[in-house]
């Protein structure tokens, strides 16, 4: 027996001008799956996150979430429904406290005495104990990451939209964030966007390859590592 | 963060505000504290651009528009009233409620930043443009004169109970100390509830507060609201201290002030703020009696200086320093007490050699 699509989209496109940056996309997720997004650059799989995230309106089509339709929906409305999103780009409250951060997501959804206990509990969790104290802005980058990882955690999502949560990470720390993703996705739903191939044989998950705006496959990571079309897209014609 | 050393040092700060507010009709010549209720007032103004600018991140150059509107809604209808009670909570009001519609407008249409500051500013532009047009006797509002560039008489304020005795100019200061010092302890008190740590959280990364289910316009509103309630309530202070309003409350000198006094004060602080008004306030007084150099020459200068060479502002770059010299202080005293058992423990191998 399948379990329910928690995440859909119909016909889902963004155009910028002429450019077609996600171009009629369907795509489905099933409740408690891990699924990868995978594609070259400028494939359109982080504009297509920025759609499901409600940080840009899709030029036409649909995104329903749960019996949500999130389309052109506000990043808070989104949030509000249970879903946890980590940008690209890490967004955190630099001058803020790692404490303070993830605090801050704690509380959106909880009374003051548990979302202080959640906050230790996720601090422990992501083993940023030593350095609750400090200001976001001045740790390390993977740090950075980490923080905003505590954040989507800390308010206890059932879905969880991940883009690039590995980059510019050691090969240690990309281990411990794969670590993570296994962790949290034994409760939550979650999409990843990602570059890195051998991250995503880390967590072993279902691809979806997206090239042009389009989904050109979907499947396990040995078939699409083994599609001669894939190979094509992300070496270019003739080297495949 | 460590919440009760602050406290603290908030509660040290209200001593001193009470203390000062004692002593000073005592200690001071009457024109000085005739002439203090008007650095109150201001000040005032100063803490409201502190909260929303410091702790919100909304960079409103026109916080005196919502300082303006308090002072005129308060004359007039304290002329068409009679007394003073009602006006009071009529211009907190008016005030709150024309910065209600006007962050209404630029949060919830995503205004950015920079245009932020210039709508706002605009705005207070076009308030002193209108009023200074109003001097023809067709302009009133019940019985209120307008006046145009002359302005208005401020009826004094009053005792809210009977017999309704109007207070002496002296009297402002008092009250002027009571609203800067409430005005105080309800911004510093908000900053530290949820409220107020998720408006910091949109200043350092509006996003990201998003991200995590917050409305942000929301919250701005409501910040900004509170910002232009509090600005009201200085403009009270303000035509009561001198004794009439004036379209000159809305020009750009004053408007620029304002950042200028929260620039060198310091963002992020309540204190830094009220002190920046303070000590520009009375530098601009100085100033002006002796008459040698052009005021907004010397403030140009201090901006200048200030942005580049003191860009956090007095007091938190003073908070930064304290605390470095607070911590060399106790790393010394650590390293004196290893040296000192270090010491000892020899001692100890020496006595057990000789045996």
């Amino acid at each position: 027996m399948k379990s329910e699509v928690v995440v859909e989209t119909r016909n889902l496109s963004m155009y910028f001008g002429g450019v077609k940056a996600v171009d009629r996309v369907n795509f489905n997720l099933r409740e408690n799956e891990l699924r990868c997004l995978i594609g070259p650059n400028g494939a359109g799989k982080s504009t297509f996150f920025k759609c499901l995230t409600g940080q840009l309106v899709p030029t036409s089509g649909d995104v329903i979430i749960r019996d949500f339709n999130g389309t052109g929906r506000l990043p808070h409305q989104i949030a509000r429904l249970g879903v946890g999103i980590k940008t690209q780009v890490p967004n955190v409250f630099d001058g803020l406290s790692v404490h303070e951060n993830i605090w801050l997501a704690a509380r959106r959804w909880h009374g003051a005495p548990r979302a202080r206990t959640l906050t230790g509990e996720t601090i422990e969790r992501l083993k940023l104990g030593d350095i609750r104290n400090e200001p976001v802005g001045r740790l390390a980058h993977g740090q950075r990451q980490w923080v905003e990882l505590g954040m989507v955690v800390a308010a206890e999502p059932w879905l969880v939209l991940l883009d690039e949560p590995a980059a510019g990470m050691t090969h240690e720390e990309t281990e411990r964030t794969a670590e993570l993703i296994r962790e949290i996705n034994q409760q939550a739903t979650m999409i990843v966007v990602e570059h890195d191939m051998q991250f995503i044989r880390m967590i072993s998950s279902k691809v979806t390859v997206f090239h042009e705006g389009r989904i050109l496959i979907e499947d396990t990571m040995d078939v699409v590592s083994a599609d001669p079309r894939v190979r094509e897209v992300y070496l270019g014609h003739g080297n495949a | 963060m460590n919440w009760s050393r602050e406290n603290r040092w908030r509660a040290v700060i209200v001593a001193a505000g009470v203390l000062f507010t004692l002593a000073a009709p005592s200690m001071l010549e009457l024109f000085t504290i005739i002439n203090l209720s008007t650095a109150i007032a201001l000040a005032i103004l100063a803490l409201s651009l502190g909260l929303i600018w410091g702790y919100g991140g909304i960079l409103c150059f026109g916080q005196t528009a919502f300082f303006g509107i308090g002072a005129y809604a308060y004359t007039i209808a304290a002329v068409n009233f009679g007394g003073s009670s009602w006006a009071i909570l009529l211009a907190i009001l008016a005030a709150a409620a024309f910065a209600a519609v006007l962050g209404y407008f630029m949060f919830y249409g995503r205004v950015s930043d920079v245009y932020m500051a210039v709508i706002t500013l605009t705005v207070t532009l076009i308030l002193y443009s209108l009023l200074r047009r109003t001097s023809g006797p067709e302009y009133k509002i019940g019985n209120a004169l307008l006046g145009g560039f002359n302005g208005v008489n401020s009826p004094p304020l009053n005792l809210p109970w009977p017999p309704y005795t109007p207070l002496y100019p002296e009297h402002v200061f008092y009250v002027g100390m009571a609203v800067l010092i409430i005005g105080y302890v309800l911004c510093a008190w908000l900053v530290q509830t949820h409220f107020g740590r998720v408006a910091v959280a949109i200043r350092e990364n509006e996003l990201r507060a998003e991200l995590i289910g917050y409305d942000t316009r929301l919250y701005k509103l409501v910040l900004f609201t509170i910002g232009g309630a509090v600005a009201g309530a200085g403009g009270i202070i303000f035509c009561n201290g001198v004794g009439r309003i004036t379209p000159d409350v809305f020009n750009l000198y004053n408007s620029a002030l304002a950042i200028i006094w929260v620039i060198v004060g310091g963002r992020g602080t309540l204190v830094g703020p009220v002190l920046g008004s303070f000590a520009l306030f009375y530098l601009t007084t100085w100033l002006g009696t002796q008459g040698t150099v052009n005021n907004n020459l010397v403030l140009g200068l201090i901006l200048i200086v200030f942005v580049l060479a003191v860009p956090k502002g007095i007091l938190p770059t003073f908070i930064s320093w304290w605390d470095k010299a607070r911590q060399r202080r106790s790393m010394q005293r650590r390293e004196l007490k290893v040296r000192r058992r270090r010491g000892r423990a020899s001692l100890l191998e020496e006595a057990a050699d000789e045996k």
